[in-house]
């Protein structure tokens, strides 16, 4: 009997004294990497409330990219060029920076949530060089639609 | 929809009070009409082998341009939504030279076969990749009698924003339909324009009305491997 | 009727030997998938006209060798032939694994073989390769039932319905692998019904020297009996096989050839200079088809214990051979853009394709080789899959009757 009370006392000992894993883990983990702060975007402010994006944005990413691709949705508010564009974040040499750097908007957060994401392997990670990457209608392709209708003219 | 259909007609609008002329607005209508009728658009091609010079590539060279695909140094695995061929008859041995790219058929087999459905036609007839959900199996690039695919090989990087396209995944010609749902025309045919050949029309094969559909009923035009019965919404006159 | 005693495999050293080579091929396989997967297809021999390569041919060779090695418990169960009811639940262990190491294979050799979830998520139902998702699962899961009629207690009378429900699933997932080719009608090698008996008459016959090779081998190494006189039934049953895939093969061509829209396509494969044409004739119809037939059917009293190993063998060897004409020769010849025009681009149109292919892709073939063969192992290893003796004394050779069909 004496010896089970022993047993019991010893396990009893054992798991008041056990640290609770998980906050552990966490003061460890905070006390080596930092809570992200994401750069902040181009303008005023987000298409939606910050805290919206937060928590919506992927599905409002994917909600518009199935809209595009099958119904030619090309509006802006959500599209990911516009998410690239207000967010683009520039590395040492002046230029944004692509997925694979850390400092990327979108790996900021991501890599601090562990959340890989394949969006970069066929979209462009960065505004296209020289320009936004929304390209709006140009005098140029005026031109060539007037010269296009006139040659359907004749 | 709604969005889409002010931006054609504000586009259509637009265009018309830069020029004016009849046949503006008119053409602005019928992208409008296009949209709104109970009759379904289908964009189409029609290609003039006539007026295509032999050596000529411009529509190559734009469609490699506004996508972002060319070549790499690598023949054999480097994408080509737009490739230039040579018809030779053996025995007259006369020669035609032409574009060939996605023939959006109406019946694709491409997007029969798809396991998943990346492989689609969209209401107005574009027939596209969803990359989203390909899984690079290839068995469209099996099934296309026209080799219109193309499959990425390689890593890429920095992408033309209206043209994603990536690693792994079956890709081809777009119709460029980024600009067709702006109103604007696919940039083959612009370019075949500008350089003054004209031997590209785009239009709705299904409007009676649009110029490409009076030209079809007007000359006679082939269909490459029309026995198959996939209806390209391509077709070639005077080959 | 005779009790049959099954028995586990014993961990020798040589088991473990043979595990650790299988577990390294393996591995090896996969290191290829990852090198193949970050760089690129780039890295293979494949590109925009050959978009299937060897491992296309190992998976399908795998595939269809996995449905036709079920034949033997089949011929137990649903054609009631005792003598092969010894060896069904090894017959349906192996149909599992080599499904397993085929369709690894295949998925490997995807562009995005990351999105695995997706190809089980969306589904177009018009596509053959969707129906095959189907076909591929089911029968994981009809197998895996029939095996546990077979070995669980007091399932004896389901083994019948499952051994027909198993059976029947089996003609459909081979119709299925042969229609992905019989349905392709771009392509003028392949556009033809009889794609789809051709490729069970190769089931039957590659799966059944596959079965003949890895029992043998099994038997020998834990120290089991394999009776003379089954292995020459199971011999004869081989020949018939081979016969019936030289049938199918010549059927496939003649007809072809006697359009002459076919001409093309058929007088390359057949009697052009390039290599196809000497693996065709050599490989498939020589190595793989006349040798084992006739090592088989020789007077029975003359054929040996090595002759059927041998045939098998060649069987196999001629059977990869016939996959890799069927799918590489199939596609190196270019499509018909404008029939009876010449044509010419920058993009291979009317010009035979080049294909070498890279070490890459036979690696992650040979893996997909070594899975199967580690899974029936470990799965041996585990159960009670193999009899602890299959002599002639152990199993039931009733005379054949004479009346009713083999197959």
């Amino acid at each position: 009997m004496a010896k089970r009370i022993f047993i019991l006392l010893v396990l009893a000992v054992a798991v008041s004294l056990w640290p609770p894993s998980e906050p552990q883990a966490g003061d460890l983990l905070l006390a080596k990497v930092t809570v992200p702060k994401p750069a902040k975007g181009k303008g005023e402010r987000c298409v939606d409330d910050t805290d919206f994006m937060r928590r919506n944005h992927m599905n409002l990413l994917d909600h518009q990219r199935d809209e595009t691709v099958h119904s030619g949705d090309r509006t802006k508010r959500y599209s990911l060029k516009r998410c690239i564009d207000c967010h683009a974040v520039n590395g040492e040499d002046g230029a944004p920076v692509t997925a694979d750097n850390p400092k990327h908007f979108c790996r900021t957060c991501h890599d601090y949530a562990a959340v890989r994401v394949d969006c970069f392997q066929c979209h462009a990670s960065r505004p296209a060089p020289g320009g936004t990457a929304e390209r709006s209608v140009g005098k140029s392709d005026v031109a060539a639609l007037q010269s296009y209708l006139r040659e359907l003219q004749q | 929809m709604t969005t889409r259909r002010q931006f054609l007609r504000n586009t259509g609008a637009f265009t018309a009070t830069l020029t004016g002329g009849a046949t503006l607005i008119a053409f602005a209508e019928t992208q409008a009409k296009s949209d709104t009728g109970g009759r379904k658009t289908r964009w189409g091609l029609l290609i003039d082998v006539a007026r295509c010079p032999d050596g000529c590539s411009t529509c190559v060279s734009a469609c490699s341009e506004e996508n972002g695909w060319g070549d790499t140094g690598n023949r054999l695995t480097d994408a080509q939504w737009i490739r230039k061929v040579m018809v030779t008859d053996p025995q007259s041995k006369l020669s035609r030279s032409l574009p060939v790219m996605c023939q959006h058929c109406a019946e694709p087999p491409c997007v029969d076969v798809c396991p998943t459905g990346a492989s689609f036609k969209r209401a107005d007839g574009i027939v596209l990749v969803d990359k989203h959900i390909c899984i690079g199996c290839r068995y469209c690039m099996m099934a296309c009698p026209y080799k219109a695919r193309s499959f990425i090989h390689e890593p890429l990087q920095d992408q033309k924003s209206h043209a994603p396209r990536g690693k792994g995944t079956v890709e081809s010609c777009t119709l460029c339909v980024h600009r067709v749902d702006l109103g604007r025309l696919p940039a083959c045919v612009e370019a075949c324009a500008a350089a003054g050949h004209d031997a590209m029309l785009f239009g709705d094969i299904n409007d009676p009305e649009s110029e490409i559909s009076k030209r079809i009923a007007q000359h006679p035009v082939r269909k490459i491997r029309a026995d198959l019965g996939t209806d390209p919404g391509v077709s070639y006159e005077n080959l | 009727m005779k009790r049959t005693v099954y028995r586990e495999l014993n961990l020798s050293p040589g088991l473990l030997l043979i595990l650790g080579l299988l577990g390294l091929v393996v591995a090896a396989g996969l290191g290829a998938a990852w090198y193949m997967e970050y760089y690129g297809h780039v890295v293979t021999g494949m590109n925009n006209q050959i978009v299937w390569g060897l491992p296309h041919v190992f998976a399908i060779f795998l595939i269809v060798a996995a449905s036709g090695v079920l034949n033997v418990a089949s011929l137990a169960s649903v054609f009631n032939r005792a003598l092969y009811k010894p060896m069904a639940r090894l017959s349906g262990l192996l149909a599992i694994s080599l499904l397993a190491g085929g369709l690894a294979v295949l998925v490997l050799d995807l562009g995005r073989p990351d999105r695995l979830i997706v190809a089980m998520t969306h589904f177009n139902f018009k596509s053959i390769f969707a129906w095959n998702i189907f076909l591929y699962t089911g029968f994981f899961v009809i197998v895996a039932a029939y095996l546990f009629t077979q070995m669980g207690r007091g399932f004896g009378r389901f083994v019948r319905p499952a051994g027909w429900v198993a059976f029947v699933w089996r003609l459909a997932l081979t119709t299925g692998t042969g229609s992905i080719f019989g349905w392709l009608v771009a392509r003028e090698a392949y556009d033809a019904a009889i794609m789809a008996p051709l490729f069970i008459a190769m089931s039957l016959s590659f799966g059944l020297a596959v079965f003949i090779l890895f029992t043998l081998r099994s038997c020998a190494l834990s120290g089991r009996e394999f009776g003379q006189d089954l292995l020459l039934r199971l011999g004869r049953l081989l020949g018939l096989f081979i016969a019936a895939v030289l049938y199918f093969t010549a059927v496939q061509h003649l007809t072809a050839l006697y359009a002459s829209e076919h001409r093309g396509v058929e007088g390359f494969l057949l009697f052009g200079d390039s290599i196809y044409t000497t693996m065709f004739w050599t490989g498939q119809v020589l190595i793989g088809g006349v040798v084992p037939l006739v090592l088989v059917t020789l007077p029975t009293h003359g054929v040996s214990r090595v002759a059927i190993k041998l045939a098998s063998t060649l069987v196999i060897v001629g059977g990869f051979v016939q996959v890799y004409v069927i799918v590489i020769g199939g596609q190196v010849y270019p499509l018909a853009l404008f029939p009876g025009m010449e044509v010419s681009s920058s993009f291979q149109d009317g010009v035979i394709a080049g294909y070498q292919p890279s070490l890459p892709e036979f690696l992650l073939g040979m893996g997909g080789v070594a899975l199967a063969l580690a899974i029936a192992v470990i799965g041996m290893k585990t159960l009670r899959f193999l009899p602890e003796s299959l002599g002639d004394e152990a199993v039931d050779l009733q005379p054949e009757p004479r009346t009713g069909a083999v197959t």
